[in-house]
């Protein structure tokens, strides 16, 4: 378990003083996958390199399994992030490394025998299926395989904790989704809890239980996942769920309604039944859907004439669909 | 050919002038570098991006390099020859030039161990620290072996700067090229001697230049092949 305990985190530069963190209180459980959601700038890099201590807090407690990061000796805190993996934006491979010598890396620092080292890295190379490139080095990988390779090294050293800074913001789409799919398969079978950082909702909706949205350095809103995505209450939430969808909308006329996709109503063709059943035009504006253990996740946006809209409401209300109006 | 140069290399003057500059410009600047990676590493990691900052050391080191290299090399030469009488015994002949040329060129080869340490991803640092490394393991398992292919590149241009100074060793009872063509060319107001030095200078300069990037290519695991 990670708990950080009224954490803040102040830069001073020239000095003045810079509030990268302000009083941040999570509790990350075992086995789940939690997101940590914010525009760049709110702090949340700066979070979690408090949680592995390569930031020093200004002030608050992380605790790791309840130990105290802060009380630790320089040892035992080296010690301890060697059980906690992290992953970047970057990748961050030693280059002049090929791959299977740098997921023995974190296995040379903690001291494990060579040969143990390579059998491990060997099976970690299978599980995020690079076998073939062990012996590459970075520079011949993709984008993608490159983050395999980080996320074998990141597991190499019987990791518990997961931290995963931006790690699929500089991937396209396809690559996203199968390195989300990977850290889903990893938490699902080797019980690895993962913290994401990241400033797309998409990668928080796709794998993560529950979800901190960051603000202005603070906390300004925390849950479950489908709750906030369905429901969001504070503006920044509001603002990273809802697309930016100006061009279309600002044409359309009718009343707006948002529909959430949260893995279960999907497989329905709701629309088609929603203008049989309604008896009306709809107009789609807006539709982002995935699929994700092949249930569909996501939202619509639509506009229906105001005349047929409580009709509408009626009618997703009747079939179970999480859904919303807006401006 | 005139007759001089043929005496030079009948006698092997020649010949012992190209090994005495190779033999110095090489010892020098293996000594240069025991003392000049470790103290840029010390520059590199003690910058405040480095990986223990410690400003005062920096500070200090950092004026101390700055002060011998903008001393010119033939006045440090001479400055530096009770330095050499102390710890070679002499202050004359290619003894003495080593250990001149050694301490001009530590300085040097600091700032070039320090630029090339800096090259290093500071993300890539990162993640091994990250990964629970110990700064002093940060140094030889991450830092040395990310900028060894820069690091070579850099000691390539020391060993042709050394070399350069090492032509003036002539100056306190040395060999070497240098040597060869200031008494045999200069003084003697033959300028055969003098070219043939020059062209003997621009031949190991070129073997050592190619030789080092071919080295520095083959090890930088970076390049595609």
């Amino acid at each position: 378990m990670i708990e950080i305990k009224n954490l803040s985190k102040v830069y001073s530069s020239s000095g003045k003083d810079v509030v990268a963190l302000k009083d941040i209180n999570l509790t990350i459980n075992d086995g789940e996958i939690f997101g940590i959601i914010g525009l760049s700038g709110a702090g949340k890099s700066t979070l979690v390199r408090c949680i592995n201590y390569l930031e020093k807090p200004t002030s608050g407690e992380v605790l790791i399994d309840g130990k105290n990061l802060g009380t630790l000796s320089k040892k035992e805190l080296l010690k301890t992030r060697q059980n906690i993996g992290m992953i970047f934006q970057s990748f961050n491979l030693l280059s002049q490394r090929n791959v299977i010598k740098n997921i023995c890396y974190p296995l040379e620092i903690a001291g494990v025998h060579k040969k143990d080292a390579v059998k491990r890295a060997e099976e970690l190379l299978e599980l995020v299926g690079l076998s073939d490139k062990a012996k590459a080095y970075p520079s011949q990988l993709s984008g993608g395989q490159k983050q395999r390779a980080a996320i074998a090294r990141a597991l190499a050293a019987e990791t518990k904790y997961l931290l995963c800074d931006e790690a699929t913001s500089a991937l396209d789409p396809d690559t996203t989704r199968s390195i989300l799919e990977l850290m889903k398969k990893i938490n699902k079978t080797m019980g690895v809890t993962i913290v994401v950082i990241t400033h797309e909702m998409k990668v928080i909706d796709s794998i993560c239980d529950r979800v901190a949205v960051l603000d202005n350095s603070t906390v300004a809103e925390m849950g479950d996942v489908r709750e906030i995505f369905s429901n969001p209450k504070s503006d920044i939430a509001k603002k990273l769920v809802l697309p930016e969808r100006k061009t279309v909308d600002e044409v359309s006329e009718g009343k707006g309604i948002r529909i959430v996709f949260n893995g279960e109503s999907s497989g329905k063709p709701v629309i088609a039944n929603l203008i049989f059943e309604c008896g009306t035009a709809v107009n789609i504006t807006y539709a982002d859907t995935k699929e994700l253990d092949g249930k569909a996740y996501g939202q619509m946006i639509i506009r229906v004439p105001d005349e047929s809209a409580d009709r509408v409401k009626a009618y997703l209300e009747k079939n179970g669909m999480e859904f919303s109006e807006i401006e | 050919m005139s007759d001089i140069l043929v005496q030079l290399w009948n006698k092997g003057i020649l010949q012992l002038g190209i090994w005495e500059t190779v033999y110095m410009t090489f010892i020098s600047a293996a000594f240069a570098y025991l003392f000049g990676l470790p103290l840029g590493i010390i520059l590199s990691i003690t910058d405040k991006d480095g990986i223990c900052p410690v400003a005062w050391v920096n500070k200090i080191l950092g004026v101390i390099v700055n002060v011998f290299r903008s001393i010119p090399f033939v006045i440090l030469m001479v400055a530096m020859l009770p330095a050499a009488k102390f710890i070679v015994g002499t202050s004359l002949g290619n003894k003495a030039m080593i250990v001149t040329l050694v301490i001009a060129a530590v300085p040097y080869v600091a700032r070039m161990a320090e630029s090339s340490i800096k090259e290093v991803d500071r993300g890539v640092i990162e993640a091994a620290q990250a990964m629970g490394t110990p700064s002093f393991k940060i140094i030889y398992k991450v830092l040395i072996p990310e900028a060894k292919p820069s690091l070579i590149v850099g000691a390539v241009i020391s060993l042709v700067t050394i070399l350069g100074y090492s032509a003036m060793a002539a100056t306190i009872g040395g060999g070497g090229l240098g040597m060869i063509a200031i008494t045999y060319g200069y003084q003697r107001f033959n300028n055969d001697v003098i070219w043939i030095c020059v062209l003997l200078t621009v031949i190991i300069v070129q073997l050592i230049q190619e030789l080092g990037m071919f080295i520095a290519r083959k090890t930088d695991k970076r390049i595609n092949k």
